[in-house]
């Protein structure tokens, strides 16, 4: 029989994995610029620590979980393909490998979990992090990932549009940020002691990191090198940089200044809002999402003074907030002339498709921040979940990691052995 | 023999080094420092969270000098650093009891 492989699709999607692998370490850097000096090698353990625990997970049972055989719409069944040695042998009917849809699904639920960190930067154990990445992963992650992509997942057979994961990882991921943010408690001295990011280049160099792989995210997600991921790469582009100038020009207004914090900011809160939208929407479409939500995320990163929970990277601000409006814009902005082939509100769709997605972004929203409140405290009440106020104080990367990210001239370290 | 020190603004130690030189003082130690003085510090804002920054980055400038120089080096340092503007620093002299050159052992105004 000849093999239906289709070479270049295969060639894209496996360099699409790449690229999005290579956000984590990107979003490692956008995080660890924005923590204070002595505490950013942890924030970055935290991504590079989900890479690690997420990584093996996805291959022993979570590809079986989100992608696996189905039982009830609900998940897949973690003993059928377990260990993914039923995928090892080609199959000819298969344009895509099994095994590329593999790689490229795990760096979406490693990333899920990284962005998390953002939320209990300074103040986390590391172990306990790691258990937590472990277990939020496969009790949230897999079955959301199964809702809305696999083929009897039950929002997916709603009609609910989520091309690249607004509701299965930024929804999902900011909402579990605020409810750890809640568990763990504000970081000592948060609304006194200054906490103003140590390195602004790291943060911006992270943003561009996350922009690039974002291509291999949203275009990767047609599982194809076909017109559908053109598209979804103009889209991704252009909203990214209409939300850069909406986050600019709110802060020119309402601050006074134009900031490279706010333009890292406005860039990823691009990504996250047209993820959701980018297979749906035209360009101006495109626009309008990105502005809207480089507009709505400046606001909505003031939340937490107001609130008083201490979500110390604006997880929920960005990735909730924006993972919220492109899911929900895609009700009012989609186009049947998209790939995707709907048509919204504005566009003579009436309000069928915007019920659909409000369904979808509100199930994630509810689920995750169920199970998360759930496992947060259990985790906290069995071993602990914040390290030591002296810890926290004199800096986590000393206290957790037994390592101090900068020297300077070598003041204040005394060596005087040197053990190998 | 005396100890001039001055605080200045961190862009004006090329100009305070050249000047130094120019006038014969072959020898000086550079520190970043932090303060404030009359001028306080500034405001930034991340993220729309608005933080005081109230010690602003100083360079500190020690030169020894014997003591009939001393009044020399101050001016030369102070027509060097200054802009006129506020936060443009301080200039300050102190006796200094004894020298030692580690490499020679030479003491007191040998060892400047």
């Amino acid at each position: 029989m000849e093999s239906a492989l289709n070479s270049g699709d295969t060639a894209w999607i496996l360099t699409a994995s790449a690229l999005v692998l290579l956000m984590t370490p990107g979003l490692a850097f956008f995080y660890g610029g924005m923590v204070r000096g002595k505490s950013v090698l942890n924030m970055m353990m935290m991504s590079f620590g989900a890479m690690g625990i997420v990584g093996v997970i996805w291959v022993l049972w979570g590809y079986p979980m989100a992608f696996g055989t189905d039982i009830g719409g609900f998940l897949g069944n973690p003993f059928d393909g377990f260990g993914l040695g039923n995928l090892l042998a080609a199959n000819p009917e298969e344009s895509l490998p099994s095994m590329a849809f593999v790689a490229f699904q795990a760096t979406f639920a490693i990333i899920t979990v990284a962005l998390i960190s953002g939320a209990i930067a300074d103040r986390t154990k590391f172990g306990a992090w790691m258990a937590f990445a472990g277990i939020w992963v496969t009790l949230v992650y897999f079955p959301i990932a199964h809702w809305v992509w696999a083929g009897d997942g039950w929002l997916f057979n709603l009609g609910a549009i989520d091309f690249a994961g607004g509701t299965v990882v930024h929804i999902n991921a900011g909402v579990a940020g605020l409810a750890l943010a809640i568990i763990l408690g504000k970081r000592k001295g948060w609304g006194k002691d200054p906490m103003r990011p140590h390195n602004l280049p790291f943060v911006m160099l992270g943003a561009g990191l996350l922009w690039f792989g974002w291509f291999g995210f949203n275009a990767g997600s047609a599982l194809a090198a076909d017109n559908t991921a053109s598209v979804v790469w103009v889209n991704t582009m252009v909203a990214t940089c209409a939300a850069m100038l909406g986050w600019l020009i709110t802060e020119k207004i309402r601050d006074g200044k134009a900031t490279s914090l706010g333009a890292a900011s406005g860039v990823v809160a691009g990504l996250v809002a047209i993820t959701p939208a980018c297979s749906s929407v035209s360009p101006i479409g495109a626009i309008i999402v990105g502005v809207v939500a480089g507009v709505v995320c400046a606001l909505a990163v003031g939340l937490k003074w107001k609130l008083g929970y201490d979500d110390s990277l604006d997880v929920v601000g960005v990735h909730l907030v924006g993972g919220l409006t492109g899911t929900l814009l895609i009700g009012f902005l989609a186009t049947a002339a998209a790939p995707a082939g709907v048509d919204g509100l504005f566009y003579g769709g009436g309000v069928d498709q915007l019920g659909k997605q409000a369904i979808a972004a509100f199930a994630a929203l509810g689920y995750s921040l169920v199970l998360t409140l759930i496992i947060g405290y259990a985790i906290k009440m069995f071993g602990g979940f914040r390290v030591s106020e002296e810890a926290e104080v004199n800096g986590i990367d000393l206290a957790v990691h037994g390592e101090t990210a900068y020297e300077t001239l070598g003041i204040g370290r005394v060596s005087t052995e040197v053990k190998a | 023999m005396k100890l001039v020190t001055a605080v200045i603004q961190p862009h004006r130690l090329e100009a305070v080094k050249e000047a130094l030189l120019g006038a014969g003082i072959h020898g000086l130690t550079v520190s970043e420092a932090s303060g404030y003085g009359r001028q306080k510090g500034h405001t930034e804002v991340y993220r729309g969270a608005e933080y005081v920054v109230d010690l602003v980055p100083k360079v500190r400038i020690e030169v020894l000098v014997n003591d009939e120089d001393a009044a020399m080096a101050t001016e030369v340092v102070i027509k060097a650093s200054s802009s006129g503007q506020i936060g443009d620093g301080k200039v300050w002299t102190v006796p200094v009891e004894d020298v030692t050159r580690v490499r020679t052992g030479e003491h007191g105004p040998d060892a400047i």
